[in-house]
């Protein structure tokens, strides 16, 4: 069976949870921005929560399917409708044969994740179904998916119509968004003032966030600890020797507009980086809209290990519906 | 300089080897992820080493991050007395330097560029002082290149020129990155050359392009069949300059599945290398020569 792609909406792409284990040749983990979401629509649907969706950003996609197929839709709050019907979102639906999916505007957080029942069967690269379209490497020939795709699917799993994941369990972003960030890496390049501004500030997402790195703006410039720059830096206070950059690392070009590398980050490259997000909030970032007012909170190693639990623990509970 | 440690948020153990790019600071760099590879400790699942510093990437549901940090520093006594010796490939590149492609793309990102009034090569070779382009572009193609790291995007070689320090080509990056930059484009940012391995975006300045693939997700490349990533940190490059019928015939030859790069293995010591540069160069020259 297949799904057939009438409009493929803004950038919709294949994604797992990604391909670990190539980044030290410049191919990242990719996968699913907002891991959680990706999850929890693919056990509505019977899939393992590991199967490959797809993740659609601001824009939803206008899909035809070629058979009956169960299907569920978690993430950004945008309507979804089968044939002009609205369906619930966080919820197993039935599609049948010739019915379409579509749409409506977005309502709240950026990327919706369609789980259908058998998985997006696309080959297997590197490990992944996911999409690296930099690398044209994944998912659906390597890139985005385009009008008159026909999506193979897997072979369909038994589910439960209506089945849902209760609002408790679903997380988003609150309003300002406060991502935890553990200083680390370059810190000591700004001065005291500097990092305290870091914290202090409010900074709002620029338009340029995609799945490489999310942009801010909006927040004091930082100030450099002055210094001779070592050889092979170049000549900007805020470059280093290039490195390798972690996810969720925040780098500061020019000390200007902080960068937040995500799950298709570049592997390495010359700004310093002040420090990293914690991995429980890395979901969070897969939904934030461009403008979102955004404060960087200060924690420890201890505090993201616990939230980590915190997050795993969630996830658990999940699981624990099926 | 000791080796510095730091987190990178609870995934991450990041590890500075020398604040200076140095093949010393390279090699350090280079013995610590052997030797973190070859302990396997548990929970780790990436190992990224890069010029002078590395990364690796552990789960910490397996093991605390304080537990990585030890067991890495327990492997840094060993690792930095280690001999500086690898056995390495020491490969032949073509290049069409000031080729119609990059110097389109030059132009039409030109007031993004410190010098818009002449070329990248232009500008490089003038503040490198050498008195024309094709000096340039002799001591450009006359040393070889050390691959340092590998990385940015796929399997995008970052090189390391094996001269003296006083002699290493140095340019600035574009003021504003272009958005674009033609696929396989030779370039050159701070200290370090790269091989763009896709087309995208950059800031290094543009001297020219080569014909042969070093990424093809696809495979269908003869010498990428096995992996589609060509380069690994160690690999030493010597760049060929080829005019217009000569990139043309490679672009041939790989389209047929017929381009094989000349490639050697061959046994690097740093120590003798720096003790006569030029002596050791010519040395790999005639390896890779079969002399």
């Amino acid at each position: 069976m297949a799904i057939k792609v009438i409009h493929p909406g803004l950038a919709t792409t294949v994604q797992d949870l990604g391909r670990p284990g190539y980044f030290h040749l410049g191919i990242p983990e990719g996968g699913a921005m907002d891991r959680l979401s990706l999850k929890a629509a693919n056990l509505l649907v019977g899939n393992d929560e590991g199967a490959a969706g797809l993740e659609a950003v601001f824009i939803g996609p206008k899909l035809e399917f070629t058979q009956d197929a169960m299907v569920a839709v978690t993430g950004a709050e945008m309507p979804i409708k089968v044939d002009g019907v609205e369906q619930p979102g966080w919820t197993a639906f039935a599609v049948k044969a010739g019915q379409v999916l579509t749409f409506d505007f977005l309502k709240g957080g950026a990327r919706i994740y369609i789980a259908v029942s058998g998985g997006i069967d696309v080959p297997i690269a590197l490990g992944s179904r996911s999409t690296y379209p930099i690398g044209a490497l994944g998912g659906f020939h390597g890139r985005a998916i385009a009008a008159g795709d026909e999506l193979p699917v897997g072979e369909v799993r038994k589910a439960t119509e209506g089945k849902t994941i209760p609002e408790a369990l679903r997380r988003r972003p609150g309003m300002p968004t406060e991502l935890r960030v553990v200083p680390g890496l370059y810190w000591h390049r700004i001065t005291e003032q500097a990092g305290r501004n870091f914290f202090e500030d409010e900074w709002k997402v620029a338009p340029e966030a995609d799945r490489m790195g999310y942009r801010f703006r909006g927040g004091r410039p930082l100030d450099f600890v002055a210094r001779e720059q070592p050889f092979g830096a170049g000549s900007d206070p805020s470059n280093i020797v290039d490195s390798c950059y972690p996810y969720g690392s925040i780098q500061v070009p020019g000390g200007t507009e902080p960068i937040i590398l995500h799950r298709d980050a570049v592997s390495g490259g010359g700004y310093f980086m002040i420090g990293t997000v914690i991995s429980a909030d890395m979901d969070l970032i897969g939904q934030m809209q461009p403008h979102t007012p955004t404060r960087f909170v200060k924690v420890d190693i201890e505090a993201a290990l616990q939230a980590r639990k915190d997050r795993a623990a969630l996830v658990g509970q999940i699981k624990a519906l099926f | 300089m000791p080796m510095r440690y730091s987190f990178g948020g609870d995934e991450h153990l990041f590890v500075e080897c020398s604040e200076d790019m140095s093949l010393e600071a390279f090699f350090n760099s280079l013995s610590m992820t052997t030797g973190i590879k070859e302990a396997g400790i548990k929970g780790v699942t990436e190992i990224c080493p890069a010029n002078a510093s590395f990364q690796i990437k552990f789960n910490p549901d397996v093991i605390h991050p304080d537990d990585v940090l030890r067991e890495v520093k327990a492997i840094e006594a060993a690792a930095t007395k280690a001999e500086p010796v690898i056995t390495t490939r020491i490969v032949e590149i073509p290049v069409f330097y000031n080729d119609p492609w990059t110097h389109e793309t030059l132009m039409r990102f030109r007031e993004r560029h410190q010098d818009p009034t002449g070329t990248d090569l232009d500008y490089a070779a003038r503040i490198n002082n050498y008195a024309s382009v094709d000096e340039f572009i002799k001591a450009h193609s006359g040393s070889p290149w050390f691959v340092s790291m590998v990385g940015f995007v796929s399997g995008l070689p970052f090189m390391y020129q094996m001269v003296e320090r006083k002699r290493q080509i140095q340019v600035p990056k574009y003021l504003r990155p272009r958005t674009d930059t033609p696929r396989l484009t030779v370039g050159h940012g701070g200290c370090f050359g790269c091989i763009y391995s896709v087309r995208g975006a950059g800031g290094y300045q543009m001297f020219g392009i080569t014909p042969m693939p070093i990424y093809d997700p696809t495979q269908k490349t003869s010498y990428l069949k096995d992996f589609m990533v060509f380069f690994r940190p160690g690999d030493i490059v010597k760049f060929k300059p080829v005019d217009r019928d000569g990139y043309d015939q490679a672009v041939e030859d790989v389209d047929k599945g017929r381009f094989a790069p000349p490639i050697r293995e061959v046994r690097f010591d740093l120590r003798e290398f720096q003790n006569d540069i030029d002596g050791y160069n010519a040395k790999l020259e005639g390896v890779l020569n079969g002399h």
